[in-house]
């Protein structure tokens, strides 16, 4: 059993993986008027990930480190300021025109709110046509009709709704006609931007199950965006969580889990409820906001709310180490 | 209700869409008839517009035909509206003057929509083009509406294709300021986002998923433009800028009543009235299509 996994695991390692993100930076520029100063919001700072064929990287973190800027300057709706991404050997950031839209064939995007996510005046049988359309797949009318109703009830909307209006669905399905919709193109990779935060607890495991069931069938790879622990560790093969727009730590489900290293991750991890008041267990809580991006701590970015800082993180930025396999973590506490 | 799905999938979506039309269609004709504003706007524009439409079915007189013996005749039953100072029927003069003026009313409208429409959704979605663009609007904005409607049409020469491009030139950067407005709040929407994402081309985002969202604001400006357009001609025509004289509009029969303002009343307060209504029955359209086009004022749930 533990062989097995282990020779997973080695199988991963040497597998290409689809999606490579390396040094990604994304920086907002903020000038005030009448001032020469100029000033970043480092909204998004030295990322770097890789996401394997049919596997879901989870990306967690609270609100405002980064998680959906990455997503959205991957799928190039954000410039970049610096760094590469790689889909299978491709330069994301160099491509243009025809390329470009070549690739929002192959990398497909979920968002967060399902209510703005559908154009309000376009009948959802048309929403999950128009990407066809656009890459010409499919030589008719009636044949992209066909796969448009084909994909609409693999998510569970009903043909007779095919022309109806957004408005005209709840929640949860038009978060479903918005994954037919990504869907349309036969996509390789989905960043699914916090797909399920904006909906009840109930419709939230639906869409899951649901996603997990179109990953199977379509051999999807998702970079699943998501503040929800629970969430993340159910779907995700492997978690990174970002702190302030840096990746602190990175490691398989299980692996982060069971044995959190970062401090931070230790926090978010124990404020996980459980659904047992007799369990005690010592709640780890930090102190104070997070800083602000626009003027980000020296050194390590979280120095100033760690309960374990020491002299050396208010000066020394940690880089992401491994501290076990497959277990990276940034932090100077796992340093030999 | 329970649907079976082995049928004929695309045969049920169209069914659903017959459904779907139906029930849209009952819902719009409520929503039309709680507005009251909307309805009765609607039907005084229309009445007019047919009134004008079968007008050589009303009279026996033609618009330029004098009869010097009836001058100045107070309305009767022959001369439903009185005769002017060269003998012609005034009611069929309001009639064919209506025409000119809805028409030129009508064209400009639709003009200063199309062009506003496009100057706004493309300066909403090219950030070097909306500089441009604006100050140009701003440059337009800066002299009043008729002063610059004269100059123009002192430029053109009097004729009522000059009238309909004078006052689309001097409407348009009004059109075009709010077409722009409504755009830009689109434009930050997740949808916009979503079918960027999906590689669409900047004309299918524009045109696409843009333009229908503003469709609204849209809409109702056009018809106060309309509404506008007609004073606007009214007044140019009256300043003798307009639609030249023996021609008539409601704006040169007011003009040729004026001399005689104080002995023939008919010739000032018939194409007056006119003038009042059309304007009218437009803004209470507008007004009423606000409403109706806008989903949080919907009155017909009650």
């Amino acid at each position: 059993m533990e062989l097995a996994v282990a020779e997973q695991l080695e199988n991963t390692q040497k597998e290409q993986p689809i999606l490579q993100v390396k040094n990604l930076k994304k920086y907002y520029k903020i000038s005030r008027p009448f001032s020469r100063q100029v000033s970043y919001v480092k909204a998004v700072d030295d990322v770097s990930f890789n996401l394997y064929e049919k596997k879901t990287l989870g990306l967690v973190g609270e609100s405002g480190c980064g998680k959906s800027t990455t997503g959205k300057t991957i799928m190039r709706l954000q410039e970049p300021t610096a760094g590469e991404a790689y889909y299978k050997g491709k330069d994301l950031f160099a491509l243009k025109g025809k390329e470009l839209k070549q690739m929002h064939r192959e990398i497909q995007m979920i968002f967060q709110d399902p209510h703005s996510s559908l154009n309000p005046k376009k009948r959802i049988g048309d929403a999950v046509m128009e990407p066809m359309h656009i890459h010409k797949i499919g030589s008719s009318k009636s044949e992209r009709m066909e796969r448009a109703l084909d994909l609409l009830l693999k998510v569970g909307i009903r043909p007779d709704q095919f022309y109806r209006f957004p408005h005209e669905f709840s929640g949860g399905q038009r978060q479903r006609i918005g994954l037919a919709r990504a869907l349309a193109v036969n996509p390789k990779v989905i960043v699914c931007d916090e797909p399920v935060s904006a909906l009840d607890v109930s419709i939230q495991s639906q869409v899951i199950n649901l996603l997990e069931e179109i990953q199977e069938s379509f051999n999807l790879s998702y970079l699943f965006i998501s503040h929800d622990l629970s969430v993340v560790r159910h779907i995700s093969d492997e978690v990174a969580v970002m702190y302030l727009g840096h990746i602190v730590e990175l490691a398989p489900t299980d692996e982060l889990f069971a044995n959190p290293l970062h401090p931070y991750t230790k926090a978010l991890l124990s404020a996980i409820p459980i659904p047992d008041p007799k369990v005690k267990r010592e709640r780890i809580v930090i102190k104070g906001d997070v800083p602000s991006p626009l003027n980000p701590p020296s050194g390590c970015v979280f120095h100033t709310r760690c309960p374990f800082a020491t002299e050396r993180c208010k000066v020394e930025k940690p880089i992401l180490k491994e501290a076990a396999s497959k277990h990276t973590v940034a932090c100077h506490l796992y340093d030999e | 209700m329970e649907v079976k799905y082995a049928t004929d999938a695309q045969l049920q979506s169209i069914q659903g869409k017959r459904q779907m039309r139906q029930e849209g269609l009952r819902l719009f004709w409520r929503r039309l008839l709680a507005n009251k504003m909307a309805l009765y706007g609607g039907l005084i524009v229309l009445s007019l517009c047919l009134f004008v439409l079968i007008a050589p079915l009303l009279t026996k007189y033609t618009p330029l035909e004098i009869d010097p013996a009836n001058r100045l005749q107070p309305p009767s039953s022959d001369h439903w509206f009185g005769t002017d100072n060269f003998g012609r029927d005034i009611f069929t003069r309001v009639v064919y003057g209506g025409r000119v003026s809805l028409i030129v009313g009508f064209a400009s409208a639709l003009l200063t929509g199309f062009i506003g429409m496009v100057v706004g959704l493309l300066s909403a979605y090219y950030r070097v083009l909306d500089h441009i663009l604006m100050r140009i609007c701003d440059g337009l904005l800066a002299f009043p509406d008729i002063l610059l409607a004269i100059a123009i049409t002192a430029v053109l020469g009097p004729n009522p294709v000059n009238v309909i491009i004078a006052i689309t030139i001097v409407k348009v950067p009004a059109m075009a300021r709010i077409v722009r407005s409504a755009a830009l709040v689109v434009r930050e929407q997740t949808y916009i986002e979503a079918i960027k994402a999906q590689g669409a081309s900047a004309f299918r985002i524009i045109w696409g998923h843009i333009a229908p969202n503003v469709l609204s604001p849209f809409f109702v400006q056009v018809t106060y433009v309309f509404a506008a357009a007609i004073i606007l001609e009214a007044g140019l025509s009256f300043l003798g800028a307009g639609v030249p004289a023996p021609e008539p509009s409601w704006g040169n029969i007011l003009y040729d009543g004026k001399i005689v303002i104080f002995t023939a009343w008919w010739m000032t307060v018939f194409p007056g009235i006119f003038i009042v209504l059309s304007v009218l029955g437009l803004n209470m359209l507008g007004d009423g299509l606000r409403d109706l086009l806008d989903p949080h004022t919907n009155k017909a749930i009650k």
